[in-house]
């Protein structure tokens, strides 16, 4: 599955994208972020507060309850600011 | 309806753009414009960058134009919205509306606008005149409150 991150989260991560195998435990966007979490204090650092980074599974907005399952792409970033 | 929806780092010309929405259509009655500004607030910012998610922004413009175009009856509409460094003075997104009558188009205009602050995936990042990089814009709840106004979301 390919994770990509903008603005904000992508630079607290250090990277725009990479590609990662989640374990069976990860069911859903939630648990995709407390697992990430646990990957190293710049993950840590990007998902600090609960509730502030959104997240889009191929390209559609989703919110933490929606099951991961056979996503291409996930997408976390800060709130929208265009227009 | 087939909206016409671009993300790029080129300006546009509203009135091009208005030209084009209403070329060989004589059904239309109203065309409402809206064009949004960098601003210098009081000369503080050398410019403004947008990040966008390539891909998903133009989906969710699309997504968007559909929930307005389900709502009210649309005769046409566009959305440009830019990306990369703009400056003070330079324009940032343009949405157009066109319908039979004015009423239609004001309030899909009004509606596009507050759905793309809110839901399309673009982020602002401020350039200082001093040379230095400045934060990232924070979002506003002033518009997530007027995303709410309206009882259709998509």
């Amino acid at each position: 599955m390919r994770l990509v991150y903008f603005a904000w989260v992508r630079e607290r991560i250090g990277r725009t994208d990479e590609e990662v195998d989640l374990p069976a435990a990860v069911v859903t966007i939630a648990d995709l972020v407390s697992w990430l979490r646990e990957r190293g204090e710049e993950y840590a650092y990007a998902f600090e507060n609960d509730g502030i980074v959104r997240a889009a599974m191929d390209h559609v907005h989703v919110g933490p309850d929606t099951p991961v399952g056979n996503a291409r792409e996930i997408a976390f970033f800060p709130p929208m600011t265009g227009g | 309806m087939r909206p016409t929806i671009r993300i790029q780092a080129e300006p546009f010309d509203s009135a091009r753009e208005t030209d084009a929405l209403v070329a060989g259509r004589p059904d239309i009655g109203a065309v409402v414009a809206f064009t949004g500004f960098c601003r210098d607030e009081g000369g503080r910012l050398s410019a403004l960058e947008l990040e966008h998610y390539s891909g998903m922004a133009e989906a969710e413009l699309a997504r968007i134009v559909e929930t307005a175009a389900a709502r009210w009856p649309l005769s046409g509409a566009t959305i440009i919205h830019r990306f990369g460094l703009i400056r003070p003075g330079e324009p940032i997104v343009l949405v157009l509306t066109a319908s039979c009558h004015r009423r239609e188009a004001f309030e899909a205009a009004d509606f596009l606008m507050d759905y793309l602050k809110t839901r399309a995936p673009f982020w602002k990042r401020e350039h200082l005149v001093d040379g230095t990089l400045g934060p990232w814009v924070e979002a506003a709840a002033k518009d997530e409150d007027a995303a709410g106004r309206w009882p259709i979301g998509p």
